[in-house]
């Protein structure tokens, strides 16, 4: 007798036990970017820090506009801007301790220079005379990173190495919204989620990669949401308000060093500059769009938490502008100097030893080079002109 | 103690375990070493090679990651960045291509983007090349893109003594090594002693695997043994053919290999990689650059077709073999004058319509001035 002859006997065999492995619920994003200025909340926040931050934004601020202009002067060979993004760039910096790390985007000199990197040096890769012009160790900044989201891996790997050496050290790696689209970004978050490693990712969502705008990018709820694919909280936060940015990162830092794992934040800001100064953003999108992001701007929406609640006058304002001058005074200056070029340096870090082809080389190019020096002026006849 | 108890420490080993060997003595030795990488773990790596390192070391030390090449050797640049020495298997050659922007674009790059300040000692291990029966994307001969990549060393052990050394070598080396394990040698063996391992030559160094007079070809990794057997059968022919191993294409042994050529005036350079745009056209043309005037004849090639490397029931045609190896060194000008081979120029050494080997040889023995 066979089963189909007795009917009601058989009995499937329950799958293996299945239930979801992480609860989604306290990763989701919030339905609105989280805001601080301008509400009941900002009261309670550290007025020093508010202060400290808007020093830097004015200065961030001016660091861009000065930038920019160094193109146009040629003593820049390309500058992606960061205006409009100040908030995220000088959040990022200070949310993290002397010991942690920082891994930026090629648009995140601004974020290198708030946490203490020397400006000059940190446009080295921007003005060509290298391509990075600091030693990442000393301020732990990894080198500003041009192929997109490939940082994010690195980030990974070192709070890795860090946590299984025993250091309380965290990474905080910046990317853009067309970076979540690279598989790089994907590969890295599930990384750190998997190993539970010390990362924040901060995605500063500017609205467009290049000309793409997100719409085209992706077609998740929010970025943020990503996080919950990977089994990492996600927050949503206003990218233009300084103090909440801080705050979430801050929060994100926090949450990692104690061993709690990665997390994605997601800040909503714009890209107020073009791409960079070679690009023309008025190919793919209006002067009114632009103009309802400047009425969000960042420096102005701390600016008037601050002088609203009489933490700053106008001559507090007037005393971070003038700083900010100042800054840019000494940046134009030191970057109208021509920077000291070595070309031989070009065979200097290859390799840690020079293998016979590249010792081949240089030679080549040194008697290029003394050939040419044989040629030019000696220093009488030079002085008789 | 005798002398012979001495030497009986040497017992047959394959190449997979004297690179298991390696990867457990150099984490032995040094903390920041760190083995990672897909199924490296309980399972020891789909070869076996780092069978038990996960248990001697912890699954910190030796750990299985997700499947996601990129993500593994971005995680190494990570590690590297903070001070440690991570080892990175990737399964198979064509599973190496998704990590290949982290590979190129900053693994290579680093020491030089920062001046020296972050070097990048990463090992990475890629089992490569085919005449293992794998099917599709389990048998490329990938050395050509790493080479192409300025700051990384690329090497690929032939013998069990060198499995071992090399990659010793390429672990404590303070740049980037791409290290080519031949997958059909994985289980060739020798008379190898794990706890006295003999000192070889270090990354750069080429050996010469059988001294000879003739002609010199010059070889790599899983063409190594192919070659050592056609010089034995070129012996019967009357040609006595030295064989340069060069366990490291870059750096490149230029020294050692020039010094054969211009002794024997005859060269060819034999790989499973493609011909076109392939090591070996980069390897005869510095031996032209460098040797001309003692060559007697054009440096050969005899590589892989220029095809995607071909099913398993296939491969066979397209692996450099022995015979394809004396078909090219009869073609070598043993005559006063040299005929093109018809049917064009095109094509790797030896699979045109060459002279048989044997009217070769009898040119040979009719040209007074073929030895030098």
């Amino acid at each position: 007798m066979t089963v189909l002859e007795q009917p009601g006997s058989y009995r499937p065999t329950p799958p293996p036990a299945w239930r979801p492995r992480t609860d989604p619920a306290p990763l989701l994003p919030d339905a609105e970017p989280y805001r601080l200025l301008g509400t009941d909340a900002a009261a309670g926040l550290d007025t020093g820090l508010l202060r400290r931050m808007y020093g830097q934004l004015v200065r961030g601020r001016r660091y861009n506009t000065q930038a920019t202009a160094l193109t146009r002067q040629g003593r820049l060979a390309v500058y992606p801007s960061s205006t409009g993004q100040e908030a995220c760039e000088v959040a990022a910096a200070l949310a993290l301790e002397d010991r942690d790390w920082l891994f930026p985007s090629y648009r995140d000199t601004l974020a290198a220079v708030a946490r203490g990197l020397d400006p000059v040096q940190a446009l080295t890769l921007l003005r060509g005379d290298w391509h990075t012009g600091y030693d990442p160790h000393e301020h732990r900044v990894a080198p500003l990173c041009t192929p997109l989201a490939t940082q994010l891996p690195h980030a990974v790997g070192l709070a890795h190495a860090a946590r299984l050496k025993g250091d309380d050290v965290v990474a905080l790696a910046m990317v853009g919204d067309g970076g979540t689209s690279e598989g790089d970004f994907h590969e890295a978050l599930n990384f750190a989620a998997v190993w539970q490693a010390p990362v924040v990712f901060l995605v500063q969502n500017n609205g467009f990669a290049i000309s793409v705008p997100l719409a085209k990018q992706t077609a998740a709820p929010s970025l943020a949401h990503k996080a919950v694919g990977y089994g990492m909280p996600g927050r949503l936060v206003d990218g233009n308000d300084v103090a909440a940015v801080h705050q979430v990162l801050t929060e994100a830092v926090r949450r990692a060093r104690a061993g709690a794992g990665p997390t994605l934040v997601e800040a909503v800001t714009y890209r107020i500059d073009a791409h960079t100064n070679a690009d023309d953003a008025t190919r793919y999108r209006t002067d009114a769009e632009v103009e309802t992001w400047r009425a969000h701007d960042p420096v102005d929406l701390l600016e008037r938490e601050l002088t609203g609640r009489k933490l700053l006058d106008e001559d507090g304002v007037q005393r971070e502008r003038d700083a900010a001058e100042a800054m840019a005074a000494d940046l134009r200056e030191r970057m109208n100097q021509d920077p000291a070029l070595d070309p031989m340096d070009l065979f200097t870090h290859v390799y840690a030893e020079r293998t016979d082809q590249l010792r081949e080389q240089a030679a080549m190019l040194r008697a290029e080079l003394d050939a040419a020096g044989d040629t030019t002026p000696g220093p009488q006849e030079g002085a008789q002109r | 103690m005798t002398t012979a108890a001495v030497t009986t420490g040497r017992k047959p080993a394959t190449m997979a375990q004297a690179l298991g060997r390696a990867l457990r003595d150099a984490m032995a030795d040094d903390p920041s070493v760190h083995v990672l990488g897909e199924d490296v773990g309980a399972l020891g790596g789909v070869f076996r090679v780092t069978d038990g390192l996960a248990k001697e070391f912890g699954e910190d030390r030796c750990t299985d990651t997700p499947l996601a090449e990129a993500g593994i050797l971005g995680a190494a640049v990570g590690m590297a960045m903070y001070g440690l020495r991570p080892v990175v298997e990737m399964q198979f050659d064509a599973f190496a291509y998704p990590a290949f922007e982290q590979l190129v674009s900053h693994v290579a790059r680093m020491r030089n983007r920062t001046r020296g300040a972050m070097p990048m000692p990463i090992t990475v291990r890629v089992p490569y090349g085919g005449g293992i029966g794998g099917v599709e994307h389990h048998s490329d001969s990938s050395e050509i893109y790493y080479m192409a990549t300025p700051g990384l060393h690329v090497v690929a052990p032939a013998t069990v003594a060198d499995a071992y050394g090399l990659l010793r070598a390429a672990i404590a080396s303070d740049d980037p090594v791409v290290f080519l394990e031949p997958k059909r040698l994985y289980w060739s063996k020798a008379d190898w002693d794990p706890a006295r391992p003999e000192e070889v030559p270090g990354i750069g160094r080429a050996a010469v695997r059988r001294r000879g007079t003739s002609a010199t070809l010059i070889t790599y990794g899983p063409s190594v043994p192919v070659c050592m057997e056609a010089a034995e059968a070129a012996r019967s022919e009357g040609w006595d053919l030295e064989v340069i191993d060069l366990r490291s294409l870059v750096p490149f042994d230029e020294e050692t290999v020039c010094a054969s050529v211009r002794r024997t005036g005859r060269a060819v350079v034999v790989h499973e990689a493609t011909g076109f745009g392939g090591p070996g056209g980069e390897i005869a043309a510095r031996v032209t650059e460098r040797c001309f005037h003692h060559l007697e004849a054009p440096v050969l090639r005899v590589t892989g077709f220029d095809i995607p490397y071909p099913p398993p029931m296939l491969e066979q045609h397209h692996l450099p073999g022995v015979d394809r190896v004396l078909d090219a060194v009869a073609r070598l000008q043993w005559e006063s004058e040299w005929t093109a081979p018809s049917g064009g120029s095109g094509g790797p050494a030896g699979v045109n319509d060459v002279k048989d080997v044997k009217d070769a040889v009898k040119g040979f023995d009719e040209f007074e001035g073929g030895v030098r």
